[in-house]
């Protein structure tokens, strides 16, 4: 066997390793995904801090989804923070400004997510508060599920929610929602394993006393969501999830968008490793630190490898087709299409990788079984397996690149 | 919900779990390619038994009706035969026995058929052109080897009726090491035999259709098939 053969081998044995590992975790405490919603007598208070730059076209649907939480409306405050928007935010902000007195409007100078979110903390006096970007939506029971989640825990500090991608009506949506899918399996599986490393922006809820105790939002390379989470853990601070505490978030319509939001998401996610590094391997972090963290590095130079071999060998085949053409004064053969069993790829290495794929695919329907999706089988199945890995690799790239150079990732 | 205290189990299982796929996989793949091998030695066997054939039936017509037997015998067969251990080849690796037993059976085949297109020639007048090609997959033995081939896999999709032979130069094979000896090719690769010429050194087309002016006498693919396909619609 050749050094690059063993190589893939090892690779395939690694991630088809973490797949089985995350099904192991997930099915060892399944039961508990069943679980009905019991809220404590008293509901405790929340507030929403729902930062906005230029979202004119996506706040106002964001702002009605927080009114229609079944939840009580004097135990629920919105803060609507406007970062200095350019475009029309402000007047729609506005218009929110008088007749709810559960809804509080802040025009501020732009200076960043983090920033708005550290601006409105300040004024929070609730039990509980959490952020809702200003492109996504919650499900009324949504935060229901999350306060739930929180009295059947009392240990959690915070609580993140299952995102799904809101309208998936471009190719690129699709792709994205069957990714989102998949992530509702993997932060499941995280929480079990207190592994959760990402409070996304998009409605987790946190208990005041996190930011009391270690501090309020950083700048942390533009990814705030990670960076808190990765300190609550260090800190060592519980983080759960509540799966059928839905939200829905706008996904990126086109591959540049998507390249660029991603860019950013696994830049900011390689720099915090790098501030985070202590938190590798070390025994007061159980799972996180001995195999999820160390894992998403592993699977980025992996990938990154598969990248490097995949392009080379093109390249190099390329090459190798033009000269033979050349060799025959660019005569192409006349294309005939027969299917033969006997050239189809029959190496160890294929059974393995289909089986990694399907191991991906029973994640999917996980996420979608215990968060009660109408449809299991969608087209946008086809579309993530097929196209997925070859988008990945140019944000990949790109993230490591701008890692290795220091250089910072811009939010658009 | 979290884990409070560190448990291995999970890790253990799950190094079996990913362990026993691995090795079902294996051997997944082994049965596969076992059956790839047995196809492989099935059409080796049939051409055998063809090549038998016709060499019996020759025998037993002499060139008396000569229009009994038909020229393109074999040749779409061991053409298939290469193709699939070609492929074999590149798959698997190259001290791989069971591939050397076929690709010895497969050159004994190949000589054979040569022989006997020899005789039809010879006794029957039968024209077809046909190229004995020498070639080595050792490593720095013939930086060339891939553009000759590759030149005439294009000739012979091309010509149907143009009949290459290829020869690992270096195969563990009395038969190929006489044919080697007979025609004084040296080991100068890659080599080709038209005629009784032997060529070192050719890799592009011009040079091919010089050392072989009757290639552009043969029919063609296209035209084979346009006539096939005119016969068929009458």
């Amino acid at each position: 066997m050749q050094v690059g053969q063993f190589i893939v081998y090892i690779i395939l044995f690694i991630l088809l390793y973490n797949q089985v590992f995350l099904l192991l975790a997930f099915f060892e405490k399944r039961k508990t995904t069943s679980r009905k919603v019991t809220l404590p007598d008293e509901l405790p208070t929340v507030t929403i801090i729902v930062p906005c730059f230029n979202e004119e076209t996506t706040i106002q649907r964001t702002v009605e989804s927080l009114l229609a939480l079944d939840y009580p409306k004097d135990k629920i405050s919105i803060y609507l923070i406007n970062d200095g928007s350019v475009d029309n935010t402000r007047n729609v902000l506005d218009s929110y400004a008088t007749g709810y007195e559960n809804i509080k409007v802040f025009h501020k100078e732009n200076g960043g997510k983090w920033r708005a979110l550290n601006f409105a903390l300040q004024y929070v006096t609730s039990e509980f508060v959490g952020c809702l970007d200003a492109d996504s939506f919650v499900q009324p029971n949504a935060l229901k599920e999350i306060i739930s989640c929180f009295h059947h825990n009392p240990v959690a500090m915070a609580v993140t929610p299952s995102m799904r991608v809101w309208q998936p009506n471009t190719l690129v949506r699709k792709i994205q929602a069957a990714e989102y899918d998949f992530g509702i399996f993997i932060r499941k599986a995280f929480s079990f394993l207190g592994a959760i490393h990402i409070t996304p922006g998009p409605f987790s809820i946190f208990r005041k006393k996190v930011f009391d105790t270690i501090g309020c939002y950083r700048h942390a390379h533009n990814t705030e969501d990670l960076e808190i989470a990765l300190r609550m853990q260090k800190a060592g601070m519980v983080i759960d999830n509540a799966h059928n505490a839905i939200v829905y978030t706008v996904g990126p319509a086109t591959a540049y968008k998507l390249y660029k939001q991603r860019v950013r998401w696994t830049g900011g996610f390689l720099k915090n490793m790098i501030d985070y590094r202590d938190m590798f391997f070390h025994k007061n972090h159980g799972h996180l630190s001995f195999w999820i963290l160390p894992m998403t590095i592993i699977t980025a130079c992996s990938s990154l490898y598969i990248i490097a071999v995949f392009v080379i060998t093109t390249i190099a085949n390329l090459i190798k087709t033009l000269k033979e053409l050349n060799l025959v004064n660019f005569d192409l053969p006349s294309p005939h299409f027969t299917f033969d069993w006997f050239f189809f790829d029959t190496t160890a290495a294929t059974f393995i990788g289909m089986t990694l794929m399907a191991t991906i695919l029973i994640s999917i329907f996980i996420g979608r079984v215990i968060t009660n999706k109408e449809r299991l089988f969608t087209v946008d199945l086809v579309y993530f397996i097929v196209l997925y890995s070859f988008i990945a690799p140019f944000w990949l790239v790109k993230s490591v690149y701008n890692t290795v150079l220091f250089r910072e990732t811009k939010w658009r | 919900m979290k884990e409070t205290t560190f448990n291995w189990s999970k890790y253990i299982l799950a190094l079996i779990i990913t362990g026993a796929i691995f090795v079902i996989a294996i051997m997944i793949s082994n049965y596969f390619n076992d059956k790839k091998l047995e196809s492989v030695r099935n059409i080796e066997d049939r051409i055998a038994i063809d090549i038998l054939s016709s060499e019996t039936q020759f025998d037993l017509i002499r060139s008396s009706s000569c229009k009994l037997i038909s020229n393109d015998i074999l040749s779409t067969e061991l053409n298939d035969l290469a193709s699939r251990l070609g492929y074999m080849e590149e798959n698997r690796p190259n001290d791989d026995e069971e591939i050397l037993r076929l690709k010895r059976q497969y050159s004994l085949l190949q000589v054979k058929d040569y022989l006997l297109m020899q005789r039809l020639e010879s006794q029957c007048g039968f024209k077809s052109i046909s190229v004995l090609y020498f070639y080595s997959n050792e490593k720095g033995a013939c930086e060339e080897c891939e553009k000759t081939g590759y030149v005439l896999t294009y000739l012979r999709e091309k010509y149907p009726g143009l009949r290459v032979y290829a020869f690992d130069y270096n195969l563990d094979l009395s038969a190929l090491q006489t044919l080697i000896k007979l025609n004084k090719v040296e080991d100068k690769l890659p080599a080709i035999i038209v005629g009784d010429k032997v060529y070192y050194g050719l890799t592009t087309l011009e040079e091919f259709e010089k050392v072989m002016p009757g290639l552009k006498t043969l029919k063609t693919a296209t035209t084979t098939a346009s006539t096939t396909a005119t016969t068929t619609k009458k």
